[in-house]
């Protein structure tokens, strides 16, 4: 075997680990949402057990997943689009037409990420009850969007600096007006960065659970609070905790199995360009 | 008709002055060159007649219409950036067409248009090609099919040559002074090189530090620089500069010692006796002769084949280089002569402006 061979084999196992520890929670969770309550603590039946979809029956008798799930996709899909609308037009500004002060707005953007939620709770909670917008899909958007502003922000930043100034200019000397530069020359140009800057923003609205839990009940409520509702009162049943939060990931797990190419093509769109 | 006119041009980024007060006036059909050293203002100026940067005070006319207000597409210039700037999503025609597009012309005529100019950049069989696919060559000639298409009353260049290799840059000057002639337009360069500058330019502007040191034609400026920065800049080698002093003046000439003791004749009048001058001597204005007034030893020397650089250092320690015709018997360590061409020499004052001269009929040593 050659040193190079060698390398490439190692790499392999090396990867193939890595793989299988993150797989393996979700794996786990999965296997124990087709078991009995029973199975699920018993360590004798870990791999071996008669599967049963007696978890989600009762699930199903319990929530209407379906309603979570419109909720989750419409928070998800609308506040990334929400985010994207603003952080576009925001970071072409910063990029193209910069000011003395543009990295520090960068900053103060990104600052806003290191701030623990819960420290906004009360302010916020207290403003979307006066509002009226307690347990509805404006208050769980709105705070969707300006939670992943900064990294839309960021991520936007960062692809739109990889187009040249000057190809803008020459869009301005061929008399492309503001917006015809963006439409026409910057977005084409960016768009697998744009893209994969959506898919996260869906995945991180997707899986957000402080401010579902603590801004909506019942009628605005995503999958996350689903999930929550099975996990505390009675004790922990994990075959049915299991069943609920396979549910949950499913949908954006499928979503991003699909988008997979696109995300890892953005991600990596300045490092091959 | 195209004529611009910059009056008191003026543009700062903060506290920085970038270009510092600049009267300039652009002919019809004219090629002209800026060229300075990087950070001179010669980009900042030409962004600022395109219209990519605004002018801060000052008036800038193009055909005699204030145009300080006007946005870029509507002053009827077309610009080729030194990175070209292509559209890299869309294709040569796309490219060339898009101005077109914009202004709503018509997809028949716009192929048309776009067609005829390919024909006569050679680009006829490259129109569906994106640029990514081209070759630096290419690129840069469909940059400038895409300038050509808008049919623009003046072309801007940004350093459009700077990103080619030596060879294709010599043939590309080539073809842009072709292209100027067969366009009849006016055009501005933009160019660090004194090379483009004096082979490409109907007059050059110097710019350095915001300012315009000269403007003339190349052989005006490269004879008659009106100060050190701009006799400097010029010419490769650069000219020698040797301090002297001024032992005799009279009507139609002025002699001048110079630090290394040697006695010149020059041509030059209204000097002050006793006063300390600077001498600049073109490096191919030194002939090797035995009664040569410039004495001192060879430290090196360069061949470049068609002609000898000799560098000689003079009594004092000041080097002065020489361009003699290759063949010409000097080594390393040898003891050496030149005599000067005196018409060729130039003369600046203490603050580095040049004192004028008479012609070379009415000198007499």
């Amino acid at each position: 075997m050659t040193h190079r061979k060698r390398i490439i084999v190692k790499a392999a196992i090396a990867g193939w680990l890595l793989a299988a520890v993150l797989f393996f929670p979700i794996g786990w969770m999965v296997l124990t949402s087709f078991k009995t309550e029973i199975d699920a603590v018993d360590a004798r039946s870990l791999l071996f057990f008669k599967p049963t979809l007696e978890s989600y029956a009762a699930i199903n008798e319990r929530a209407s997943y379906l309603v979570h799930l419109t909720n989750s996709v419409i928070v998800s899909f609308s506040s990334t689009a929400l985010a994207m609308l603003i952080g576009i037009p925001a970071v072409f500004s910063m990029v193209f037409m910069p000011s003395r002060r543009t990295r520090d707005i960068l900053m103060w953007v990104l600052s806003t990420k290191m701030l623990p939620a819960v420290a906004v709770l009360v302010p916020i909670y207290l403003l979307m009850k006066n509002l009226g917008l307690i347990d509805s899909w404006s208050a769980l958007i709105l705070v969707n969007t300006f939670a992943n502003l900064p990294i839309v922000v960021w991520m936007l930043y960062s692809f739109f600096k990889d187009v040249p100034a000057e190809i803008l200019e020459a869009a301005r000397m061929d008399g492309a007006r503001l917006r015809q530069q963006i439409a026409a020359i910057l977005l084409p140009l960016t768009l697998p960065g744009i893209a994969s800057t959506a898919l996260l923003s869906v995945i991180l609205c997707w899986n957000e659970s402080f401010w579902s839990i603590n801004l909506s009940t019942a009628r605005a409520a995503p999958l996350a609070n689903m999930v929550a509702s099975f996990s505390s009162p009675e004790g922990l049943f994990w075959a049915k905790l299991s069943a609920v939060s396979t549910l949950a990931v499913a949908p954006i797990i499928l979503f991003g199995w699909i988008t997979q190419k696109q995300l890892v093509r953005g991600l990596t769109f300045g490092a091959v360009k | 008709m195209a004529t611009i006119q910059l009056a008191a041009a003026r543009k700062s980024y903060g506290s920085a002055e970038i270009i510092r007060n600049i009267d300039l006036e652009i002919h019809d059909r004219e090629f002209v060159v800026f060229v300075g050293p990087s950070g001179c203002g010669k980009s900042t100026l030409l962004r600022m007649i395109a219209g990519l940067e605004d002018i801060d005070a000052g008036d800038l006319l193009i055909d005699g219409h204030r145009c300080n207000d006007v946005p870029p597409d509507e002053r009827g210039l077309a610009m080729v950036f030194q990175s070209y700037a292509l559209y890299p999503h869309m294709s040569v025609a796309d490219n060339m067409g898009f101005a077109l597009k914009l202004a709503g012309v018509t997809k028949e005529e716009r192929h048309r248009k776009v067609a005829a100019v390919a024909e006569t950049l050679q680009l006829a069989h490259l129109l569906e090609r994106r640029p990514k696919e081209l070759s630096g060559g290419q690129r840069q000639r469909v940059a400038i099919g895409r300038a050509i298409v808008r049919n623009p009353k003046v072309f801007l260049f940004d350093e459009p040559l700077s990103n080619l290799d030596a060879s294709l840059r010599v043939r590309m000057r080539g073809e842009l002074i072709k292209l100027h002639r067969q366009l009849d337009a006016t055009m501005i360069y933009v160019t660090h090189d004194q090379v483009e500058a004096m082979t490409m330019a109907d007059r050059i502007v110097i710019l350095n530090q915001g300012r315009i040191e000269q403007v003339g034609t190349p052989l005006q400026l490269y004879r008659e620089p009106s100060n050190l920065f701009v006799a400097g800049f010029l010419g490769s080698p650069t000219m020698n500069f040797i301090q002297g002093e001024v032992v005799e003046t009279h009507a139609k000439g002025s002699r001048i010692r110079l630090e290394s003791g040697a006695m010149l004749s020059v041509p030059h009048v209204g000097l002050v006796v006793g006063s300390t001058v600077t001498t600049g001597l073109r490096p191919e204005s030194l002939a090797v002769s035995i009664e040569g007034q410039l004495r001192g030893v060879v430290e090196f020397t360069e061949h470049l084949g068609d002609v000898l650089l000799v560098y000689m250092q003079l009594p004092g320690g000041k080097s002065v280089t020489a361009k003699v015709p290759e063949g010409t018997p000097a080594v390393a360590g040898d003891r050496i002569a030149f005599s000067v061409e005196e018409g060729a020499i130039s003369v600046f004052d203490a603050a580095g402006n040049a004192l004028s001269k008479v012609s070379a009929q009415d000198f007499q040593p």
